[in-house]
């Protein structure tokens, strides 16, 4: 993982030098494995509650493919199982994903120089953790890396589809995920990725100051509506803390002119 | 076999995909003031750690009423971080962080 300032400018030049890229890819997949598991022993619990809930394979199939946001799905099985219609599972849908919109912003310098087309279709698997993997991975390597993004994305996305056919086609005797402690997987990993794009003081005041937010105003109005206060917040913060000067070091030992 | 919700699945994705898109298709994101960009680099630290604040601090039932919860969580998430701090392993961090809790729980801790 890189160290510096991080106080430079996100540079996206494919010139700047990078480590090399295939131990670049490797300690993403060995830092996917956690969201692997993570999302398998959930996807098998949302899978019984799809299936709780009416689901056909086809609909949950449909939900996990199209929809691709497990918090918004489980919302969606529990509303339509207490008989709420769809304008307000919708709405709610649109409520817990706005946060998406940050990632987008955040990793669109990266994606920048790539055609409009490939964009398009990298948004549709922008999710929580292939946000946090594949930045993490383009920090460490200096650049955008299309293969590594899919890799990152394949992760989390393919787990969570076929461990929701399975819990939805099992036989019901899966095990909680919260016995095994995965529950605690994605708080964890959530955390430790944001370490991992901590490169400089400033970072830390961004990271330390997204979390203070968050929490009051999750408490206060609710967690979907503190994550994206505090992401829209936090930043700011960073800007209190001075700059250093032009010259230091960032990513990859690459010096700022 | 039922597929009437894939057309509300369909709605549901409608609704998501701008959020994930709109910022990446937008033009001239290349061309933004540097103020802008470091901005937008400050973005991935701050809301991974909000996410990971409000899913570890912070619970909500099935009425929707959340309040703070204080458990095996802090601790665990703690030792995470310290360890992807130190060895710089997010892999080993997670890890590390399902044992204890595994283990809290099953020794009746948590």
């Amino acid at each position: 993982m890189g160290r510096g300032t991080g106080d430079a400018p996100l540079d996206t030049s494919p010139d700047r030098p990078s480590t090399d890229l295939r131990a670049a890819r490797k300690t993403l997949v060995l830092s996917g494995l956690g969201f692997v598991a993570s999302a398998a022993g959930f996807s098998l619990v949302y899978g019984i509650a799809a299936r709780d809930a009416g689901l056909s394979p086809i609909e949950t199939f449909a939900m996990c493919t199209i929809v691709l946001g497990g918090a918004s799905q489980f919302a969606a099985v529990g509303l339509l199982a207490q008989g709420v219609g769809w304008p307000g599972i919708v709405l709610l849908t649109a409520f817990l994903n706005a946060r998406h919109l940050l990632y987008s912003a955040a990793i669109s310098p990266w994606m920048a120089k790539q055609p409009r087309i490939r964009r398009a279709a990298m948004a549709h698997v922008l999710t929580d953790e292939t946000f946090g993997l594949s930045v993490a991975h383009f920090r460490r390597i200096g650049r955008f890396d299309g293969p590594g993004y899919w890799i990152a994305a394949a992760l989390v996305c393919l787990p969570w589809i076929v461990g929701s056919l399975v819990g939805l086609l099992g036989s019901g005797a899966i095990p909680n995920p919260a016995v095994l402690g995965l529950d605690i997987v994605f708080p964890a990993a959530m955390a430790g990725l944001a370490v991992g794009l901590v490169s400089g003081r400033r970072d830390v005041a961004a990271a330390v100051a997204g979390a203070a937010v968050a929490v009051p105003v999750g408490l206060a109005i609710s967690p979907s509506v503190g994550v994206v206060v505090g992401g829209v917040v936090g930043p700011l913060a960073a800007f209190l803390v001075p700059a250093r000067g032009l010259g230091e070091p960032v990513e990859g030992g690459v010096v700022v002119p | 076999m039922s597929i009437e919700l894939v057309g509300l699945a369909l709605l549901m994705g409608a609704v998501t995909y701008p959020s994930r898109a709109l910022p990446l298709l937008a033009p001239g994101i290349e061309r933004l003031p540097p103020v802008a960009l470091a901005y937008l680099r400050f973005v991935g630290p701050a809301v991974l750690a909000a996410l990971a604040a409000t899913n570890t601090v912070l619970a909500t039932d099935e009425a929707g009423h959340t309040a703070v919860l204080v458990g095996i969580a802090w601790p665990a998430v703690a030792l995470a971080v310290l360890l992807v701090a130190w060895r710089r392993n997010l892999l080993l961090g997670i890890v590390a962080a399902v044992v204890l809790v595994a283990l809290a729980r099953a020794v009746g801790l948590a």
